[in-house]
């Protein structure tokens, strides 16, 4: 294998690694503020219980999300020094804006929010837990800004092979970043709802269910069922503006050979890279054309419109499907789940739809992690789409050096992600402290005054 | 000559110094910890708990910086240091890892968590030196430069272990203050012999040094820079065995241990000012473009003092002797 391919993987191992996590705290965060709140305004222990079960979560997440995002920002000049060099007068000060903004807000804060309860006021208390969980959004805001710039770039001028920014408005609001931004939060709420409503019914299989378990299913399942059909919406429109800005990577999403009007939507097919065709394809007739263009008659360009610059195609059309199709599931879980949960009076699921949300804990980063290499993959061949080739920022370093790193992250976080899924699972099944504290806390009549 | 290039360098240079001596204490806990008592273990760990997350954030801006204002010498520099870079991003992530897991995961695991904990603490200490080694001689190869990179791989961690043991003088008490104590008189002749290397050895491996520091009547100038580092060394020294120590002047180990950091290190910019690579990139040659630095500087002239102001928040909520964590 080429040094090339090495350092590819191996930045696709810690990006692929590093965005589970972010992509449970965004939402997370908001989640267990919201708990919180509910806990002072109503004084009902289970919120109590609640905030800080799944405050332990938030942190475990965080600080996995943490490492792994420290070692992005070193591989970029490690492994693709190029890119700063090229592209760095832009890429540079959105990277610089959200640790300045974001990463600083989010630390500095965690250790109040998790450690300093007993420590400031109720109104500190709550003031930290927000500004963590708006740092963490913060920081999606700035990184999606960057990636969106990657994907369709724009305010910029190119001397000397080097980019220059001319319009930051232009550069921070560009073309795909509302889509990208929106499409993403959407994903973090979604697996946030899933996480919550999988291990709340884990905890109802398992026997280990608490008083607050029901409360958090309950609020998995509402959160999971509004913000999916949002998601559908949210996704189709950023396919749409995909289409009008990297027409190749729908192209290879969609398994489009050659150009067409009243092109399929090809539920199932093996895309092959030799022969430029698709075997075994089940389609829909005009469907992919009438999604994407309005018109059952539109006009798709297809992959021979991009001869060498169009991204590989069987990770895009099977990740692509991957996605849609974890998103299909959510709809069904949410919406019935919902649908049951409330028909009992919120009171219990059928075993079998427990099970079902259980096996969808971690749909959410399923789903992400596939749009995400549809998002990536298909950018390439470029960094920086049509500006700036990937194999031209690539560094030149010995592949046994870039091979041996691989192998160390990648049993790095292979371990680190079986301990994570598996403290969870502990933590799940633990029983209930011996007590939580207080019922209300300790100075209620201050608190409702604050708070109300 | 733009400004600009020299105030991001100087930026740059404070991150890093903010970075050594804040995740520099916790990284020193850390590897101490692996010779504590389970019990004294938890209460090491739940000093540094608010902390170590934010501290961690000051070598993000600092490698930002670097990526952000000269992206010229970021691939210079990077990929020379490829094989201490991944060691110490290891050892970060073990140790950050390890953190949440000696509490959240299977007590049945946690001595191996403690174990990562420690080891992790070690292996980024360490790595971290070895930079700083290969980057003050300019990335040579020649045994000398490896040999002169482990004695700073060495001295660094010894710094990150007075700074460690600092840190719980002022946050404990009782017995495992007493053990700091200890810990302390035992790191302390390892930093003084690892500024000594450094201060004989990087003008005799660089020209460039040994001129700036050893030309008349500049030598006068700076003499008070090592002479004061040495007296704070002293006195750091002489604390150690009073009982004092132990109570009001628990503050002044840590404090003298940060002037001594902080006198290294503007005698270090001193030696490298103006280059990004000695002698062979300056700081204008990497720079980015004049309207980049001028974008990011507004954000920084307009967040710094902010971050500043609630990290000192969150270090008065958490003042005092430690308590237990929990939430």
């Amino acid at each position: 294998m080429d040094t090339l391919i090495l350092a590819r993987l191996q930045f696709a191992l810690n990006i692929t690694f590093h965005i589970l996590f972010p992509t449970i705290t965004i939402a997370l965060g908001w989640v267990v503020l919201f708990m919180l709140w509910r806990w002072r305004r109503t004084g009902e222990s289970p919120w109590l219980a609640a905030y800080q079960f799944w405050t332990k979560v938030f942190a475990l997440s965080f600080a996995l999300g943490v490492v792994s995002g420290v070692t992005m920002s070193f591989q970029f000049g490690t492994n693709w020094p190029g890119f700063m060099e090229r592209a760095g007068n832009i890429a540079g000060p959105l990277l610089g804006y959200e640790v300045l903004t974001a990463f600083f807000l989010e630390a500095g804060f965690l250790g109040i929010m998790l450690f300093g309860r007993e420590r400031v006021s109720p109104r500190v208390h709550v003031i930290a837990t927000a500004t963590v969980a708006f740092g963490t959004t913060l920081s999606a805001f700035w990184i999606l800004s960057l990636n969106s710039w990657m994907q369709t770039p724009t305010g910029y001028d190119i001397r000397d092979g080097v980019m220059h920014a001319v319009d930051w408005w232009a550069i921070v609001f560009n073309p795909s970043f509302p889509y990208r931004l929106t499409h993403k939060l959407l994903a973090s709420g979604l697996t946030a709802a899933f996480l919550l409503a999988g291990v709340s019914a884990w905890q109802m299989l398992k026997g280990s269910e608490k008083a607050e378990t029901r409360r958090v299913l309950r609020l998995g399942l509402t959160l999971g069922a509004v913000l999916i059909p949002l998601q559908i919406i949210a996704g189709d429109m950023h396919g749409l503006n995909t289409l009008k800005h990297q027409p190749a990577k729908i192209a290879a999403m969609e398994g489009v050979w050659t150009t067409e009007r009243g092109a399929p939507l090809l539920l199932f097919a093996l895309p092959d890279e030799h022969a430029k065709e698709n075997r075994f394809a089940i389609g829909v007739p005009r469907l992919a054309s009438l999604i994407l263009t309005h018109d059952a008659d539109g006009e798709i360009r297809g992959l021979d419109a991009f001869e060498g610059a169009h991204p590989p195609v069987k990770p895009l059309f099977f990740g692509f499907r991957v996605m849609v199709g974890v998103g299909m599931l959510m709809l069904v879980f949410a919406w019935g789940g919902w649908w049951l949960f409330r028909r009992s009076g919120w009171q219990r699921l059928p075993r079998a739809w427990l099970w079902g949300l259980s096996f969808m804990s971690f749909s959410g980063w399923v789903a992400t992690v596939a749009g995400w290499y549809v998002t990536e993959i298909g950018r390439q061949p470029f960094i920086v789409y049509g500006v700036l080739r990937t194999s031209e920022v690539a560094a030149n370093n010995p592949g046994t050096m870039v091979a041996a790193s691989l192998a160390g992250y990648a049993t790095v976080y292979l371990a680190l992600l079986i301990a994570y899924i598996a403290a969870i699972k502990r933590m799940a099944e633990k029983g209930a402290p011996a007590a939580p504290t207080a019922t209300r806390p300790l100075a209620a009549p201050v608190i409702s005054r604050s708070f109300t | 000559m733009s400004a600009l290039p020299v105030i991001f360098m100087a930026l740059m240079g404070l991150s890093l110094l903010i970075y050594v001596v804040l995740d520099g204490y916790d990284l020193g806990v850390g590897m101490l910890s692996a010779t504590a008592k389970e019990a004294d273990r938890d209460r090491m760990v739940a000093s540094i708990g608010p902390f170590w997350d934010a501290n961690e954030t000051w070598l993000v801006l600092a490698v930002g910086l670097l990526l952000i204002a000269f992206p010229k010498a970021q691939g210079v520099v990077l990929t020379a240091l490829y094989v201490p870079v991944v060691l110490m991003l290891l050892g970060l992530i073990l140790r950050g890892a390890a953190f949440d897991f000696r509490a959240k995961g299977d007590p049945a695991h946690k001595r191996w968590w403690d174990a990562a904990f420690a080891g992790g603490s070690a292996l980024a200490s360490l790595a971290q030196g070895w930079m700083l080694g290969c980057y003050v001689t300019g990335f040579e190869d020649g045994a000398a430069a490896q040999v002169f990179a482990a004695g700073i791989a060495v001295a660094l961690t010894a710094c990150y272990l007075l700074l460690g043991a600092g840190w719980l003088l002022i946050k404990t008490e009782g017995d495992l203050q007493r053990r700091a104590v200890g810990w302390a008189r035992r790191a302390w002749p390892a930093v003084v012999a690892g500024l000594l290397i450094v201060s004989i050895a990087s003008p005799w491996l660089s020209a460039t040094v040994r001129t700036r520091w050893f030309d008349m009547p500049g030598l006068i100038a700076l003499a008070p820079l090592p002479l004061i580092a040495l007296l704070a060394l002293a006195a750091l020294r002489g604390l150690l065995n009073s009982h004092r120590v132990l109570g009001k002047l628990s503050w002044a180990p840590f404090a003298l241990m940060v002037v001594v950091l902080t006198l290294s290190f503007f005698g270090l910019s001193y030696s490298l000012y103006p280059f990004v690579v000695i002698d062979r990139i300056t700081i204008w040659d990497a720079a980015a473009a004049d309207e980049s630095l001028r974008f990011l500087l507004v954000g920084a002239a307009l967040t710094m003092p902010v971050i500043l102001a609630y990290s000192l928040f969150s270090y008065r909520v958490f003042r005092g002797k430690v308590r237990a964590l929990a939430y």
